[in-house]
Parts: structure tokens; C-alpha cells; sequence
């Protein structure tokens, strides 16, 4: 007989299916980083001037805050020394120069994404979402490309993007996280190999979900990618990513950085998954990620939304962010985060408002089981010149068991007085007399479980597409029954 | 000590010697507890905005004023000016005027039987050793000043007695009537309102000034609340715009008590309330409700101390602000979460409106949480009136002055729909009516739409 | 027939013993209430037969129907129609009362083999339910309990009695920080569910609550063990004497 408790400790202890490696031939460069490595990175990538140009202003400007010991230690999580040297800053699949199909992928990348569950080939179970793969550090297949070429959007690996259109890299790349913007970003900007790069024309509303699905393989590698999505005038997407990692006993580097711009009356809609190697039992191994998201509501009535489903990696470091530029932008931030075993997370958002009337939501629901340690950290900016803006904030806490730890840092910096905030804050438990209220009403442990934790993420839940939604749920093992939606 | 020298503490001390001459004849608990809390209060002195608690409220005003002890003024006032004061349904009306029951005044009605109201000294004398029990158990000399000086005078003021499983549909009203003199004058009042189990009950405080002079009224209400009852608590404060009113509402309740306070400040130049509800008993509700609506250089200051010491316990905080010209209003909503006190749930809500780029709201929750298996929540909103919806009325043919002051009397309705008791409900509508900041001497509409308040809710 | 029998029932919490030998037989249909001081042990005993695992169970049995209460899990106890309205009803954020309760009935139902309700048949059923309990219809897509009142929450149990429509019902201190008015509502929502079917467990520390829901038993339960049995005129002797009277004749007749 399960008692309560056991299902509780259960929920807390659930292995990480995703941890296989894929044996296949890599291309990667020597440990270690310098500028040479930075040479050879752009080299191998066939890059143009600006780019190398760029990378090399990125990394003197990395080494120099390195020197200087500049790497962030505010954030509310414990790790030791990384060590930079010792890092592969490439990797790459060995693979024909260009692939004109997705026949030429290697067969076993295409089983891997299978195992994921991501299916390549197009005419599959998740028809009407168009993928980017990235395998450990470059895009190997992105699919549904000439549908989406007949309505003008540009859906390519990053690096085809700086191949075919260096105009829009060239004005765009940088203009939301700046090289010189923290310690990691710089890092990012000076060694990124690949990533996602999208650009929906002026009115075009995309036709389907963009997804990248980024999977880090070769031991001893960091994945430094970087995502570029912009969104003219009238237009709108909605982009998807998701994440994982094989099992390996060292710490890996993952330092992304994502950019987003909406221009005039523009939608941008991110969603992540982000279900990397958390780590084992004992909290030996697992992805470090140290991510920089941010987006700016360049335009007016423009709106960027974030929504993430933080389930892996070791240490999650992470806070999707909106610029509010334009007059009458939205911005909203919705997340669940869990931490389980040893896993840390010190993630949340910033909302700088700029412009007028500009509105921002922030929902936060962090769940701590096992040993894990939650940190919700938000910034809300009013800026004097933003007249009429207003936010909403609310951020809750879900404890499971005792030795885990739930934090909340909400800053609030208003510099005009017309502003209308809102917050709510709360913290509770998932306790043994809530699973027996429901068991008495007829459900198992496993069924009340379950609901407890879809209905305390309810919120995030229903701002994720269906598919990513189903997903999420499976994630934080869940049956979900309906009572989403 | 520079502060110290400021303030008028040697008014206290011969008022006090005056007290203690006068009431030998008294019982020596009483007579001890005042001396304790005199010691105390003057041993400490007034607050400064250093202490937290008093950050957003300066009262040196206070410190610096030489305050004479009200005297009798029964015969300056007559029955008919008090007829607006009257609450329709009430149970009975007790009357003070500076703090001095007057009989002709009020009405005591017919009571059910054993259910006392009457003034506290009459009390004293009637009980003696049996009020030792509650009186000044509640209250915490040591943590504010205001109190302690409070219970160093302990006389004038009001008792309520209510026998077990007695239930009262009509409020128990006490109308407290201050008549200031030329020169600025203080009445302490102390109220202790008994409400033993199984019972169901509401008292109504309310505090008005007649003439123009300056009064300061110190206030302590101890409220004890037996098992399983459920008692409301009305505040009123409509004192004149120069009038300072310090009060705080002390209340302890026992197991599967169901509490509520409604405060409704109106009145006051500087008006301090405190409301500290101590949740002892498993299973005990309490609603903290409250609505402020400051104009001019009106000061209000709302202070929550919210004291979960039982399991299973839940309160509930909601207070609406509205502030026009110069006022200032204050929230602050203490959460105190003992370690014993798992399970329970604690919700804050303050939401103002600032009327004026020159009014201003500070708001601060606090939680203080020592037990792990708690819900707390807080929320706080400062803005100004919806333009849409400003807009949408005037849309629909309602001129701005009408329509602003109907969504102000929404955004109030909120407040007053929480009350249960529908007497005390619709006579508060009206009077919330009457102090709503007016903006245009020409608002016919606006008076057309008042009387149709029913449609706002 | 009888429903519920309970024979010699000791039952610990951290190896304190709360249980003492209780012995309590149900027939359906009858309404039987027990009453007694803070601390006699009625709210274990409602969580016992309800199987809530916190209790152990030390000596006795309990059998349902003829079936032995005390190798039920707590949703197979429910599915065999066991009801406990709980002092402290559970908040369930995020999940509506109309997809709980649905879920709570479909569980039920499919224990029994009966066909799985679906939203269209529910919801009018439901309706009904809420509107013998005075519930506006805007509870149905609220979460289970969040932010509801003391009182609402009480009402709410009830609801989710009379749509669960079990067979013994068993009401934890229901009436405890009501008032008299949302008291008469909950009475009246029990009342109803009076049937030739089912039979109710009042449990409850104030003799007001009978004023309204008139028990066929009245049994009084101190220190772990019932102490006294009666007709409804038990509730009345006690409110006028206290349990303190029951308590000496305990001395009494113990010495």
C-alpha cells in the first residue's frame, strides 16, 4: 500500500530518462580559450569579417572580467570554480559540408532526436511545428523551410543566417544583450558556434510553432549558442525550445543567449522546456546554465512573452527579460521551476518599462523537492518617463518535504508616480493532509498528486502550447485528465 | 534624548498624580496595573519615525501639544444633534460625551437578559476583581507608548458584556462624542467588549466631535471572544478635521471564534489605528477590513498586527484607500506567524487611489512566519482612477465629475460590502457618501446617482 | 441492518494512546452523533474510519457493510462509501470545484463499474447540489476552496456529500465557527440527505448543531472511550450540565 508519504518521496525521486549518449564522430576543436580558438571557431564556420570582428571584441572584453574575478556571485546558488581552459568550446557532428536533405543526416542523430521524442521527418505526430535540431553545438536539420520561405518567414541555424542574410545579423546581433552586458553573455557572444535565427516579415502572422530542440552530447564540451528572432512590424511567432543532455558524472557549461525584437504592433511568443541533465541523487555532475533572455518591445503596442517550464540542469541561472520601449508594450514572464535532489535555481525576470501605458505580468511558481533550493529574483523598473504603467506580479512557493528551500527577491524600483503595481507572494506545502483530503474523495495518491501540482502550475501551464504543454506535464510527472484548459 | 525635551510629558504626570489622589478608594489591581503602565509610558516617552513602527507617521505634533484632560461638557450637547447618529436597527446606543456616560443621552433598549452595556467605571465598581481577568490582558504596554498611556488612565470608556450563547441581531452602538474646549484636549478612552461562547454580536465604535475646538482621543479597545462565536467590530472615526485619534483594537479569540473588524476613517487630522487580532484558539477566523478616504492634509495610518498562535487558523486583511490633495495614508500589515501555527492562512490586500499627484500612500507588509507549513499572501496596489473605465461612463452619457465619483464609490463598496450586519452596512454607505472628496460644485448628477447606490454594487 | 460496527477500537498518534475501546454499531438509515470535550478523541476516530494513515490501529476492527474497514486504503474506503466532511476542508489551488468533484464521482464510479459521467451530464447535477446549499454558481469554477470562507468551506463539504451520495456520512465538527445562519444552511443540506439509505456520524462539541440536524443517538466520548448513550434529550443534559458531569460519573464508575 502507497502511503502518502512514499508518493510524495516518489515524485521527489524520479529518474532522468534522457541521459543516453549517441556514439558518433565529432569534430571538435582543443580544449581551452584564446583568441586562436576564437579564430578557428569563425574559420570553420566561414565567417564573415564583422562576425570575427565582433567575437574578438567579445572576448577580450570576457578575459578582461575574468581577470578582474568579474564573474557573478550574487545569484543564490553554490558551485565551485569553473574552470574555463578546460572547457571544449566546439563540437560539431563529422558530416558533409552541406546537407540538402534530411536523408543526409547522420542516421543516428535522426534516432536520437526520435528517442527524444522530436521528430524529424516531417510527416510526423507534430506536423505543423517546424524544428531546428541542434546537436551539441550546430544546427543539423531544421525542417518545414520551404513552406515557411512561401510566406517570407526565415526559420535557419544561425550560422546559414550570417551565410545568407549578414544585413539582418549585422543590425540585430547584439543589439538586445550587448557583448559587453555580463560576464556570461560575453563569454557567448565570443565563442557561440550555432543556434536559431528567425525573421517574420512585415504583417506575416508565422503559419506554425517554430522549435529548436538543442541537445548537448560530447563530454566535456560547453553549448554556447545563441537565438535571434525578430518580429516587424505586425507580425507575430510563436517559438518553442527545448532541451537535454546524456548522464555524465563532470559539470557542463551551457551559456545561451537568446534575443528578441518586436518591432510596431509585433507578437513574440518564447516558450521553453528546459529539461537538462539535473544531476544525480548525490548532486555529482549535471549542466550548469547560465542563460542571458531578453527582448525588447522595440516598437509600439508590441509584446513579448515568456514562458518556461525549468525542470534540469544542476544550477539554473536565468532571467527572461522585457525592454519596454515602445508606447502601450506588453511584456509577461511565466515560469515553473522545479529543484529536486541537489538542483539550485535562482532564475526570474525584469521588466524595465520605458514607454507609456506599458504593461508587464509576471507569474512565478517554484516547486522544491528533495534538497533542492528555489530562487525567485525580479526586477520590476519604472522608469520617469513611463507614464501610466503597470505590473502585476505573483510568485508562489511549493514545498515538498522538508529539506528543500523556497527564496523570493522581488525589486521594485518606481520612478513615476503614476504607476500601478500589484504584487503577491505566497508559500506552501504539499502535505500529507492534502493527499488524503483527495484520497477520501476517492483518487489514489498518484491521481492527487498529480493534481496538486497541475493545479498550483495551472497559470504557466495554459500559456504553452498544446504540445509543449503535454510535455511539461509528463515532465513533472503528471497525468493530466483534463483539468488544464 | 533631544526629542525628549520636546515633548509635554509633564501634562501626563500631573494629570496622573491628580488620577491617583482621586482614586485611592479604588481596587489595588487597577490601581497597580496603571502605575506599571504610567512608569512605563513615561519612561519611554512618545515614538519618533526611527521606531518601524511609526516610520511613515510623525507624531510630534502630539509630543509638542500641551493637552488639558477633557472636562464634563453633558450640557452642551443636546439629544437632537445627535439624531444623525443613530444607527436604524441598532440594539441599544450607549453614549459618552468626553468620555463621560450620559443616561439621557442614550438608549439602552431592552437588552436580551445578562447582556451588559454600560460604562466601564460602572463596571468597575459593580465587578471589581472579576474584570481583573481581561482588563489590560489584551494590550501590550511595552510595545507602544500610545497604550501604555492609555492604561495608566484607564477610566472613562465603555463595557460590553454578552452571556454565552446569546445571539443579537442589532448592534451594540457606542457613540463616543468629543466637545473640545477653547485649548486642545485629551480623552482617554478604554472599551472592553466580553463576548462569551456561542455567541453572536456586533459593537459599533463611533467617535464624532461637536464645535471646533481640538480634541485628541486616546483609544483602547480590549475585545475577548469566547469559543465558537462570532463577533463583528465596527470603527467609525468622523472627528472633526482637527482632531488627532489614536486607537488601537486589542482582540483575542478562542478556538473556532470568527472575528471581524471593519474600520472606516473618515474624520481626524492625524489618525492612527492599530488593529491587533491574536488568533489563540485552533480553528479561529478573523477579517480585517478596512477603508481610509483622506482629503486636505488628513494623515491615516493603518497598522495591522496579525498574531497566528494556533493551528488552523486563517485572517484575512483588506484595506482600501482613497487620498485626495495633500493627505497621507499608511498600510502597514504585520503578519506574525507563530511556530506552533501550522497550517495557517494569512491574506493581505491594501489597494489605494491617489486622487492628486501631491497625496501620497506608503505601504509595507511584513511577514514574520516561524512555523513551515503556512500560506501567506500579500498584495498592494497604489494607482489612480481607471481612465477606461472613466471613460467609458462619460461614454454613456454620465458627466466626469459623476462618473469619477462613482467608480470612487465602487472601488469604497468593496470595503462595506464585507460587512455582514446590513443596518450598519447601508448607514455607512451613506455616511462614506458624505466624505467622498468633491470636485465640482455643479455635480446635480452626481448627487441623482448617490441615491441610486444600490446599482454601483 | 447494521452498516458500521466498531468493536474494541484502540488507535495511537506517536505512541500515544487516543483510542481507548470504542464500541459503536450503526444501522442505515439512523443519524448518530457523539459528542465530547476538546481532546477526547472524536476527530481521531473520524480520521480512523475515514483510514487516514497517521493513526495506528493497536486492537478492534471495524467492518463495513461486513467488510473489514481497516485494510481499506483511504479511496477505497470512499468508493465503499465512506464520507468524512472535515473540520479543516483542504484548499486545492488551480483546480476547479466542478472538475474535482467530477473526478472525485468518476473515481467512485468507476470502482463500482458504473459508466464515467461526463461534463454535460454533470453540471446540471451539480447546479442542483449548490443551490440546496445556497452556493452561487460562481464556486463552480472557483478552486477548491481557495479563499473561501470558514463558512464556505463547510458548505462545501456538504456539497460534495450530496454529490458524492455516499452511504455513511460522517461530519467532523462541521458546526464548529459557524453562525446561526450558515449553521441552519448546513443543517438543511444534511437534512435532505436524511435518507432510508444512509446513515450519518455527527460529530460535534456543541449541542446547537442538534437543534437543527435531530440525531436518532446521541453518545458521549471521553478520554478515548464512549461514556454515556442516549436519545437526543443526552445533548440537551450535557449543554445544561457540561461534560464535566459525564466526567464525574466516569470517576464514579470507574472507582
Amino acid at each position: 500500500m502507497t502511503t502518502n508519504a512514499e508518493t510524495i518521496r516518489d515524485l521527489a525521486e524520479r529518474e532522468y530518462k534522457w541521459g543516453f549518449v549517441t556514439e558518433i564522430e565529432e569534430d571538435r576543436v582543443p580544449k581551452g580559450l584564446n583568441e586562436e580558438i576564437i579564430r578557428v571557431i569563425s574559420s570553420k564556420k566561414a565567417e564573415p569579417e564583422f562576425m570575427l570582428e565582433w567575437r574578438l571584441k567579445a572576448y577580450r572584453h570576457w578575459a578582461s572580467l575574468e581577470k578582474a574575478d568579474a564573474e557573478p556571485k550574487w545569484a543564490n546558488v553554490k558551485y565551485g570554480p569553473i574552470d574555463y581552459q578546460d572547457i571544449v568550446y566546439y563540437s560539431a557532428p563529422k558530416r558533409k559540408p552541406t546537407l540538402k536533405s534530411l536523408e543526409e543526416v547522420d542516421p543516428e542523430i535522426l534516432r536520437t532526436y526520435d528517442k527524444l521524442g522530436i521528430p524529424l521527418a516531417e510527416q510526423q505526430r507534430l506536423a505543423g511545428v517546424a524544428i531546428d535540431a541542434v546537436f551539441d553545438s550546430v544546427s543539423v536539420a531544421t525542417t518545414f523551410k520551404e513552406k515557411l520561405a512561401e510566406k517570407g518567414v526565415i526559420f535557419c541555424s544561425f550560422s546559414e543566417a550570417v551565410e545568407r542574410h549578414p544585413q539582418l545579423v549585422k543590425q540585430y546581433l547584439g543589439s538586445v544583450v550587448p557583448y559587453t552586458d555580463n560576464f556570461f553573455a560575453a563569454l557567448n557572444a565570443a565563442v557561440f558556434s550555432d543556434g536559431s535565427f528567425v525573421y517574420v516579415p512585415k504583417g506575416v502572422r508565422c503559419p506554425m510553432e517554430l522549435s529548436t530542440y538543442f541537445r548537448i552530447n560530447a563530454a566535456e564540451t560547453g553549448q554556447f549558442e545563441r537565438t535571434l528572432i525578430i518580429a516587424d512590424e505586425r507580425a507575430s511567432v510563436s517559438y518553442l525550445e527545448g532541451c537535454t543532455a546524456p548522464i555524465r558524472d563532470e559539470n557542463q557549461l551551457h551559456a545561451a543567449v537568446v534575443e528578441l525584437v518586436a518591432l510596431d504592433n509585433a507578437s513574440i511568443k518564447y516558450s521553453t522546456v528546459q529539461n537538462w541533465y539535473p544531476g544525480d541523487k548525490q548532486g555529482r555532475g549535471g549542466i550548469y546554465n547560465f542563460v542571458t533572455k531578453r527582448g525588447k518591445c522595440q516598437g509600439k503596442h508590441s509584446k513579448i512573452s515568456w514562458t518556461q517550464v525549468e525542470t534540469g540542469s544542476a544550477i539554473t541561472w536565468k532571467y527572461p527579460s522585457c525592454i519596454l520601449m515602445g508606447d502601450n508594450s506588453v511584456g509577461e514572464f511565466y515560469s515553473v521551476a522545479l529543484t529536486n535532489n541537489y538542483q539550485q535555481a535562482d532564475t526570474g525576470t525584469k521588466m524595465i518599462h520605458l514607454g507609456k501605458n506599458t504593461s508587464s505580468t509576471v507569474v512565478s511558481k517554484g516547486i522544491s523537492a528533495g534538497h533542492g533550493q528555489n530562487t525567485y529574483r525580479g526586477l520590476v523598473r519604472i522608469q520617469k518617463a513611463a507614464t501610466g504603467a503597470r505590473n502585476y506580479t505573483q510568485c508562489d512557493s511549493l514545498l515538498i518535504g522538508d529539506k528543500c528551500g523556497a527564496h523570493t527577491f522581488p525589486y521594485i524600483e518606481v520612478k513615476n508616480a503614476s504607476a500601478r503595481m500589484e504584487h503577491e507572494a505566497s508559500t506552501s506545502k504539499i502535505g500529507e493532509d492534502q493527499i488524503f483530503y483527495l484520497r477520501q474523495r476517492g483518487l489514489s495518491a498518484e491521481e492527487a498528486v498529480s493534481m496538486i501540482i497541475n493545479g498550483f502550475c495551472r497559470q504557466v501551464f495554459r500559456e504553452l502550447p498544446m504540445e509543449f504543454a503535454v510535455e511539461a506535464q509528463k515532465l513533472l510527472s503528471i497525468s493530466l485528465e483534463g483539468s488544464v484548459g | 534624548m533631544a526629542i525628549r525635551t520636546a515633548e509635554q510629558l509633564h501634562d501626563y504626570l500631573s494629570a496622573f498624580d491628580e488620577l491617583r489622589a482621586r482614586t485611592q478608594d479604588q481596587p489595588r489591581w487597577l490601581r497597580e496595573r496603571r502605575e506599571q503602565a504610567f512608569a512605563e509610558f513615561f519612561e519611554k516617552g512618545f515614538p519618533t519615525t526611527k521606531d518601524e513602527d511609526w516610520r511613515f507617521t510623525n507624531i510630534s505634533l502630539i509630543a509638542k501639544t500641551h493637552f488639558r484632560t477633557a472636562g464634563e461638557a453633558r450640557k452642551e450637547v443636546s439629544p437632537e444633534r445627535l439624531a444623525e447618529y443613530r444607527v436604524p436597527g441598532a440594539a441599544c446606543q450607549l453614549v459618552l460625551v468626553n468620555g463621560v456616560f450620559s443616561a439621557e443621552l442614550s438608549d439602552l433598549g431592552n437588552l436580551p437578559a445578562g447582556v451588559e452595556v454600560t460604562s466601564l467605571s460602572q463596571a468597575i465598581t459593580a465587578q471589581g476583581e472579576a474584570l481583573a481577568r481581561h482588563l489590560g490582558t489584551c494590550v501590550n504596554i511595552h510595545r507602544d507608548a500610545f497604550s501604555a498611556l492609555n492604561t495608566a488612565f484607564i477610566e472613562k470608556g465603555a463595557y460590553v458584556y454578552v452571556p454565552r450563547r446569546t445571539v443579537l441581531a442589532g448592534p451594540i452602538c457606542l457613540l463616543f462624542v468629543s466637545v473640545p474646549g477653547d485649548s486642545p484636549e485629551i480623552t482617554q478612552l478604554r472599551n472592553l467588549i466580553l463576548a462569551e461562547e456561542q455567541t453572536e454580536a456586533s459593537v459599533v465604535e463611533d467617535y464624532v466631535t461637536l464645535g471646533s475646538g481640538v480634541g485628541f482621543s486616546n483609544v483602547v479597545t480590549e475585545l475577548v471572544a469566547g469559543e465558537n462565536a462570532t463577533i463583528s467590530h465596527y470603527l467609525i472615526e468622523r472627528e472633526s478635521k482637527s482632531a488627532i485619534n489614536v486607537s488601537t483594537l486589542a482582540m483575542r479569540q478562542a478556538r473556532n471564534a470568527n472575528l471581524s473588524s471593519h474600520s472606516v476613517l473618515l474624520g481626524g487630522r492625524l489618525v492612527r489605528n492599530n488593529v491587533h487580532p491574536v488568533l489563540a484558539g485552533d480553528g479561529g477566523e478573523c477579517l480585517i477590513n478596512g477603508l481610509f478616504i483622506g482629503s486636505g492634509t488628513q494623515h491615516m495610518d493603518n497598522y495591522m498586527l496579525v498574531e497566528h498562535a494556533s493551528p488552523h487558523s486563517s485572517s484575512r486583511q483588506f484595506y482600501n484607500g482613497i487620498l485626495d490633495d495633500h493627505s497621507h495614508g499608511v498600510f502597514h500589515g504585520r503578519i506574525i506567524v507563530h511556530r506552533d501555527a501550522q497550517k495557517t492562512d494569512a491574506k493581505q490586500t491594501n489597494r489605494n487611489l491617489l486622487l492628486s499627484d501631491h497625496a501620497q500612500v506608503d505601504t509595507k507588509p511584513q511577514l514574520e512566519i516561524y512555523a513551515d507549513d503556512v500560506k501567506c499572501t500579500h498584495g498592494a496596489t497604489i494607482g489612480q482612477v481607471e481612465e477606461n473605465a472613466l471613460f467609458y461612463l462619460r461614454s454613456r452619457g454620465i458627466d466626469e465629475d459623476s462618473a469619477r465619483r462613482l467608480l470612487l464609490l465602487a472601488f469604497a463598496n468593496e470595503c462595506l460590502e464585507r460587512m455582514k450586519n446590513q443596518p450598519i452596512r447601508d448607514y455607512l454607505k451613506n455616511a462614506v457618501q458624505h466624505w467622498l472628496p468633491v470636485r465640482s460644485s455643479h455635480n446635480t448628477m452626481a448627487n441623482e446617482l448617490a441615491r441610486t447606490w444600490e446599482e454601483v454594487g | 441492518m447494521t452498516l458500521l460496527e466498531i468493536r474494541n477500537l484502540h488507535a495511537n498518534v506517536n505512541g500515544h494512546e487516543i483510542l481507548k475501546g470504542v464500541d459503536l454499531a450503526i444501522k442505515v438509515g439512523e443519524v448518530h452523533s457523539i459528542m465530547g470535550p476538546n481532546g477526547s478523541g472524536k476527530s481521531t476516530l473520524a480520521q480512523v474510519l475515514a483510514r487516514r494513515e497517521t493513526y495506528e490501529i493497536t486492537d478492534g476492527e471495524v467492518l463495513l457493510n461486513g467488510k473489514n474497514l481497516l485494510e481499506m486504503k483511504p479511496e477505497e474506503a470512499a468508493s465503499e462509501g465512506v464520507f468524512m466532511a472535515f473540520q479543516y476542508p483542504v484548499e486545492i489551488p488551480g483546480i476547479s470545484n466542478a472538475y474535482f468533484l467530477r473526478a472525485a464521482l468518476n473515481a467512485t464510479r468507476k470502482y463500482r463499474g458504473q459508466e464515467e459521467l461526463d461534463a454535460i451530464d454533470f453540471l446540471p447535477f451539480l447546479k442542483e447540489k449548490m443551490r440546496l446549499l445556497d452556493m452561487d454558481e460562481r464556486f463552480l469554477n472557483r478552486a477548491v476552496n481557495e479563499g473561501f470562507s470558514g463558512g464556505e468551506k463547510k458548505r462545501n463539504e456538504i456539497v460534495q456529500m450530496a454529490v458524492l451520495e455516499p452511504r455513511l456520512a460522517i461530519l467532523d465538527e462541521t458546526d464548529s465557527g459557524l453562525d446561526i445562519d450558515a449553521l441552519r444552511v448546513v443543517a438543511r443540506g444534511v437534512n435532505t440527505m436524511r435518507s432510508q439509505e444512509r446513515s450519518i456520524l455527527l460529530i460535534t462539541h456543541y449541542q446547537r448543531l442538534l437543534n437543527y440536524i435531530v440525531p436518532d443517538y446521541v453518545h458521549v466520548l471521553v478520554d478515548g472511550r464512549i461514556v454515556k448513550s442516549g436519545g437526543p434529550e443526552l445533548a440537551l443534559a450535557l449543554e445544561e450540565k457540561g461534560y464535566s458531569w459525564t466526567e464525574a460519573e466516569t470517576i464514579r464508575a470507574a472507582g
